[in-house]
C-alpha cells in the first residue's frame, strides 16, 4: 500500500519537476532520492506489517510478506538501474523528467500487480505498467528500431490486454457469486464451467503474451533489440517479474484449487519457452539480441514456480527475480558502454577492462546458473519445487539440459572477453571509478546471495 | 584449539582459498610464486598432521563440522574427511607442491591470475574429498571446475577455447545430471532436526540418502544420472572423449590438475556417493560398467600404442588406467576397492611425474612429437634416470608404487569375475609395449635436430622429480602402512 501511494505521487512531483527545473542533471537526483524513500515506506510496511497510508480499498488489495519483499526487490533493482545508468537516461532524449516520471509510474503498477485482490486491479496495474513503457520503448525519436519496437510493443501490447479483458468478462459472467473479486470467485476442485474455462484459458494466454513465453514470445527480441538499452534493461528485469508475480497471483487465488486442469498448459509453455529461448539465443551475433533471447529462456525457469505452487516456488520466485534482475541490470550497463553490441566487439575486453569483465563474468555465470551465485541457488529451488510434486520428472532434466545449451552462448561472452585476442581497433570503454565501485558491489552481491539466501528469504518468514 | 575453531577439512579448504583469492592481489611474479609455494606448503602440512589424527571414531571433533546453511530446503554445510578423504587431501596437497615446484621457473602472462586460480581449484578440489552433504558436495564439485576451465582457456595452446569448452559442456551436463538425481533422492529421505529445533521435511545428509526411501527402479534411472557425472569426470568410456584433446591443449601445471586429482573426484564420488547410497542398483549394473571400463582400457591402450603426440599418449594411458580402477571399484570387493584407492594415489603421483617430464620435454625441444624426438639420453642423462623409473612405475612392474595397487585390483576383479580380469590383463603387456616404445623413440636412437641444443634439468627439476621417484619406491617396497592405513575404512562408509 505505502509503495503504490508514494510511487503514483512521487510520478506527479517528477513531472512538473520536468515543467520547472531546466537542468538535465537534477531529475536523476530527484528520481534517486525518490527509490530510496519508496524502498524505505514499503521496508517499513513489511517491517511493522503496518502501512502508513492506511487507505479502505474495500478488500480489493491484500498484502503479505512475499508481495511486499517482491516490492521491495523491484524498487531496489530500479534504483541499481538508475545509479549504474542514470546518464544514459539523460543521453536519450530532451525529456528526462518524464522518462523518470513514467518509471514510477510503472513502479506504482508493479506494486498494484503484485497486491491485488480484483481482476479490476489486475487490469489496471497491467495497463499502468504497459502504457508508459510504450512512450519508453519509443524514445529514441530519431531512431527508427525505437519506433519499430514501440508500434510493435503497443499493438502487441493492445492485442494482449483485449484478451486479458475477455477472460475477465467471462470470468466475471461465468461465476456464480458474479464478482471481480479473488476471495469471491470460489472455484471449487470440480467449480469449472465452460465460461469459467474459456476466461481462464484466455488469461493464461494474456499473461504467457506479458512475460513473454512461448508461444506467445513473438514480440519480445524485437522489442527488446529496437529499444533504448536502458529501457530494455527495465524491461527485462522489472516489468518482466512483474509479469510473474502477477501470473502467479491470478492463478494461485483464483484457480488454485483447479491446479491440475491448467497444470498440464503450463508444463507445454515451461518446456516449449525453454527450448525457443535456448536455442534460438545460440544463433544470435548481437549480444543484446541473445539477452532478448535468453530473457525468454530464464522465463521457462520462472514459470515453474507457476507449476508446482508451493512454498518452495515461492521462495524460488523471490532468488530468482533478484538474481535475474540484478545480473541483467548488471551485463545491461556494461553493454550499453560498449560501441559495438556483436559478441566480437567484446573481445579481448580483459586487457583494457579487467574490472569491468570480470564482473560481467560473474553476472553470465549467474544467468548460467553456476554455483556460488544466486543464479545457481534459484535455478536449483525451481528445480526442487518441480521435484518436490512429484508429477513431471522428466521436466527437470529437460530444463537441466537446456541450462548447458544456456552456457553455451553465455560461455560465449566470456570466451570474447577472457580469451581471445583483441580486435583491430581498441576497445574504449570510458566508466567512471563510482561506476565500477557499483558494478563491484552488484557482482558482490551476487556471491553473497548465492552463498547466504536466507539474507533474502528471511524476510518472506518474518 | 583444533577441534573448536578448526577442524581438518576446514583448514584444507580455507588455506588455498584465502591464499588463492590474496594472490589475485599481487602485482610481482616472484611474489605471487614464493606466496603459493608457502600456500601450498602450508596445506601440506596441515594435511600430514591430518593422517595422524584421521581415526574418525578417535578424533570425531577433528575431522568433523557442521553449519547451518540452507535452513528452508534442510541443508546444512557438512563436512566430514574419512581416511580415504585423507589420504586424496594428501595427494592433492602433494600435487599441487610438485605442480608449483615444477613451474618455479616458467614465465607466464598474468601470474596473479594463474596462481590465484590453481589456488581456488585446490580449495574446490579439498571441498570435494570432504562433503558429506549432497549439496555441499555439489557446489564445490563445480567450484572446482570454473577455475580449470579458465585456467585451460587462457593459458592453453592454439585450440584452446574449443577443446576447453567442449570439457566445460561434457562436465557441466554430467554434474547438472547428478544434481537433477540428487534432488530426487532428497525428497525420498527422511526429514531432519536441526540443532536449534527447526524441523525440515527432507535431508541433503549423506546419511539420509544411504536410508532414502527408494524402488529399485528409481535406484536403476537415479544410478545412471550419477554415473553421467562420475564418468565423465573419470572418464570412462564412451564419456572419454573431452580428455584427450582437453590435456593435451591445456597448459603442463594444469593437465596435472586435470589428471592426477580431478579424475579421482570422480572415482571417489564412486566410492563415497554412488556406491553406497545406490547399493542395489550398482550391483545391478556393475558388469554393465565393467565392461565398459575394460574395453575403453583396450581402446585407449591400442590408441596410445600409435599415438605421436606424447601428450595425448599420456592421455590415453590415463584413460585405460582409470579405467582398471573404476573396474575394481564396481568389483565391489574389499580387495578391489583397497587397491583401487591405494592406486587412485599412486596413479596422481606418477601421472604427475611424467607430465612434468613431458612438460620439460616440450619446453627444451619445444616439439611434443614422438617422431621428431630422439636421442635425449646422450643430451639430459639425469632427466632420462627419472622418466626410466616413472615409466616403469606408469606399467606397474613389481617394486614400484603402482605394482602393488594394480596388484590388488587384478586379484579383486578375479574374484569378481576371471574374464573381465583376463580381458584387462591385456591391457599391461599393451601398456607395456606403447611406454617402452616411447621411451625407446624419444631417448634413445639418434639424436633428432630438435634435440641438439637440449641441456640437462637443473636443480628445482631435480628437487620435485626427485622427491617423486622416492614415494614411486617407499610406496614401491614397503606399502603396508597404506594399506593398513585404508584398510580399517571400512568400504562403505
Amino acid at each position: 500500500m505505502n509503495a503504490i501511494v508514494f510511487t503514483a505521487i512521487w510520478g506527479v512531483l517528477m513531472m512538473f519537476t520536468g515543467a520547472f527545473v531546466q537542468s538535465k542533471t537534477m531529475p536523476k537526483y530527484m528520481a534517486l532520492i525518490g527509490i530510496l524513500i519508496a524502498f524505505v515506506v514499503n521496508g517499513i510496511e513489511l517491517y511493522t506489517g503496518a502501512p502508513i497510508f492506511n487507505i479502505d480499498a474495500h478488500n480489493m488489495l491484500r498484502t503479505g510478506n512475499f508481495n511486499l519483499t517482491f516490492i521491495a526487490i523491484a524498487i531496489a533493482a530500479t534504483g541499481l538501474l538508475f545509479l549504474l545508468n542514470g546518464r544514459d537516461f539523460e543521453k536519450m532524449g530532451n525529456h528526462v523528467a518524464e522518462y523518470f516520471a513514467l518509471i514510477f509510474f510503472i513502479l506504482c503498477g508493479v506494486a498494484l500487480v503484485a497486491t491485488f485482490n480484483t481482476l479490476l486491479l489486475l487490469f489496471l496495474g497491467i495497463e499502468i505498467i504497459t502504457i508508459p513503457l510504450f512512450i519508453l520503448a519509443g524514445a529514441e525519436k530519431r531512431n527508427l528500431k525505437s519506433n519499430e519496437a514501440s508500434l510493435k510493443y503497443f499493438l502487441m501490447g493492445a492485442f494482449s490486454t483485449g484478451i486479458m479483458l475477455m477472460g475477465i468478462a467471462f470470468i466475471y459472467g461465468g461465476n456464480p457469486a458474479g464478482s471481480f473479486s479473488l476471495s469471491n470467485l470460489n472455484i471449487g476442485a470440480d467449480g469449472l464451467n465452460l465460461y469459467l474455462t474459456i476466461g481462464m484459458v484466455l488469461l493464461l494466454v494474456s499473461m504467457a503474451f506479458k512475460v513473454s513465453a512461448a508461444p506467445f514470445h513473438f514480440w519480445t527480441p524485437d522489442v527488446y533489440d529496437g529499444s533504448p538499452t536502458v529501457i530494455t534493461s527495465f524491461m527485462a528485469t522489472v516489468v518482466k517479474i512483474a509479469g510473474f508475480f502477477a501470473f502467479l497471483r491470478l492463478f494461485e487465488n483464483a484457480f488454485g484449487a483447479v491446479h491440475h486442469e491448467w497444470q498440464i498448459l503450463i508444463v507445454i509453455m515451461i518446456a516449449a519457452t525453454l527450448f525457443i529461448g535456448n536455442v534460438t539465443a545460440v544463433f544470435q551475433q548481437s549480444v543484446k539480441r541473445m539477452l532478448a533471447y535468453s530473457s525468454i529462456a530464464q522465463a521457462g525457469f520462472m514459470l515453474m514456480a507457476l507449476f508446482a505452487l508451493s512454498n518452495v516456488a515461492r521462495e524460488g520466485l523471490i532468488l530468482y527475480s533478484a538474481g535475474y534482475s540484478i545480473a541483467t541490470i548488471g551485463i545491461f550497463s556494461i553493454l550499453i558502454r560498449m560501441s559495438d553490441y556483436t559478441i566480437d566487439g567484446f573481445n579481448g575486453m580483459v586487457k583494457r577492462q579487467p574490472l569491468l569483465a570480470i564482473c560481467a563474468a560473474i553476472f553470465l555465470l549467474s544467468l548460467t546458473g553456476i554455483p556460488l551465485t544466486v543464479g545457481f541457488l534459484s535455478k536449483f529451488w525451481m528445480l526442487a519445487a518441480i521435484v518436490e510434486t512429484g508429477k513431471h520428472f522428466w521436466l527437470v532434466i529437460f530444463a537441466v539440459v537446456f541450462a548447458a545449451v544456456s552456457a553455451y552462448y553465455y560461455f560465449r561472452v566470456i570466451q570474447a572477453m577472457f580469451f581471445k585476442p583483441e580486435n583491430a581497433e581498441p576497445l574504449i570503454i570510458r566508466v567512471s571509478p563510482a561506476f565500477k565501485l557499483l558494478l563491484v558491489v552488484s557482482a558482490l552481491l551476487i556471491v553473497v546471495l548465492g552463498v547466504m539466501p536466507n539474507l533474502l528469504l528471511d524476510w518472506l518468514y518474518i | 584449539m583444533l577441534g573448536t575453531y578448526f577442524t581438518f577439512p576446514e583448514l584444507l579448504i580455507w588455506l588455498p582459498l584465502v591464499a588463492g583469492i590474496a594472490a589475485f592481489f599481487m602485482k610481482n611474479a616472484r611474489v605471487v610464486k614464493t606466496w603459493s609455494l608457502i600456500a601450498v606448503l602450508g596445506v601440506l602440512a596441515v594435511s600430514l598432521i591430518g593422517l595422524c589424527y584421521a581415526d574418525g571414531n578417535a578424533y570425531p571433533t577433528y575431522n568433523q563440522v557442521s553449519y547451518y546453511w540452507l535452513k528452508y530446503l534442510g541443508n546444512s554445510f557438512h563436512l566430514n574427511l574419512n581416511k580415504t578423504g585423507h589420504l586424496l587431501s594428501l595427494l592433492t596437497a602433494l600435487g599441487f607442491l610438485f605442480i608449483f615446484l615444477y613451474s618455479w621457473k616458467e614465465e607466464r602472462e598474468k601470474p596473479h591470475a594463474f596462481y590465484g586460480l590453481m589456488l581456488l581449484a585446490q580449495a574446490g578440489i579439498m571441498g570435494v574429498f570432504s562433503a558429506v552433504d549432497a549439496l555441499v558436495f555439489y557446489f564445490f564439485w563445480e567450484l572446482a571446475l570454473i577455475p580449470v576451465y579458465f585456467l585451460c582457456s587462457f593459458w592453453g595452446g592454439e585450440k584452446r577455447i574449443q577443446t576447453t569448452f567442449k570439457f566445460f559442456i561434457y562436465t557441466f551436463v554430467g554434474s547438472l545430471l547428478m544434481l537433477t538425481g540428487i534432488l530426487y533422492i532428497y525428497y525420498h529421505t527422511q526429514g531432519r532436526v536441526f540443532s536449534d529445533g527447526t524441523q525440515a521435511a527432507h535431508s541433503f545428509a549423506l546419511n539420509a540418502f544411504q536410508y532414502a526411501n527408494l524402488t529399485p527402479a528409481e535406484q536403476g534411472c537415479l544410478f545412471w544420472l550419477f554415473l553421467a557425472a562420475f564418468g565423465v569426470k573419470m572418464p570412462i568410456f564412451p564419456l572419454h572423449t573431452w580428455q584427450p584433446g582437453t590435456y593435451d591443449q591445456s597448459p603442463t601445471p594444469v593437465t596435472m590438475v586435470l589428471s592426477g586429482l580431478m579424475v579421482k573426484m570422480g572415482l571417489f564420488g564412486l566410492i563415497r556417493w554412488l556406491l553406497p547410497v545406490l547399493p542395489e542398483a550398482s550391483a545391478k549394473y556393475a558388469d554393465i560398467v565393467i565392461g565398459l571400463s575394460v574395453f575403453g582400457i583396450i581402446y585407449a591402450s591400442l590408441i596410445a600404442l600409435v599415438q605421436d603426440n606424447l601428450k595425448k599418449l599420456v592421455a590415453y594411458s590415463s584413460i585405460a588406467h582409470i579405467g582398471l580402477m573404476a573396474a575394481a571399484l564396481f568389483a565391489r570387493n574389499d580387495l578391489s576397492i583397497n587397491g583401487a584407492i591405494l592406486q587412485m594415489f599412486n596413479h596422481g603421483i606418477n601421472i604427475i611425474g611424467l607430465w612434468i617430464i613431458i612438460g620439460i620435454i616440450e619446453r627444451k625441444t619445444g616439439t611434443k612429437k614422438i617422431s621428431a624426438l630422439g636421442g635425449l639420453a646422450t643430451k639430459a642423462p639425469t632427466l632420462t634416470i627419472f622418466m626410466v623409473v616413472i615409466a616403469l612405475a606408469n606399467i606397474a612392474l613389481p617394486l614400484t608404487n603402482a605394482f602393488v595397487g594394480e596388484f590388488m585390483m587384478f586379484s579383486g576383479l578375479f574374484i569378481y569375475s576371471k574374464w573381465f580380469a583376463a580381458v584387462a590383463g591385456i591391457g599391461i603387456i599393451l601398456a607395456a609395449a606403447y611406454t617402452l616404445n616411447m621411451i625407446r623413440n624419444v631417448f634413445y636412437g639418434n639424436v633428432k635436430p630438435a634435440v641438439e641444443g637440449v641441456t640437462d634439468i637443473v636443480f628445482h627439476e631435480k628437487l620435485v622429480l626427485a622427491i617423486i621417484v622416492i614415494v614411486v619406491l617407499v610406496m614401491g617396497v614397503y606399502p603396508q602402512p597404506i594399506i593398513d592405513f585404508i584398510n580399517n575404512t571400512p568400504a562403505r562408509p
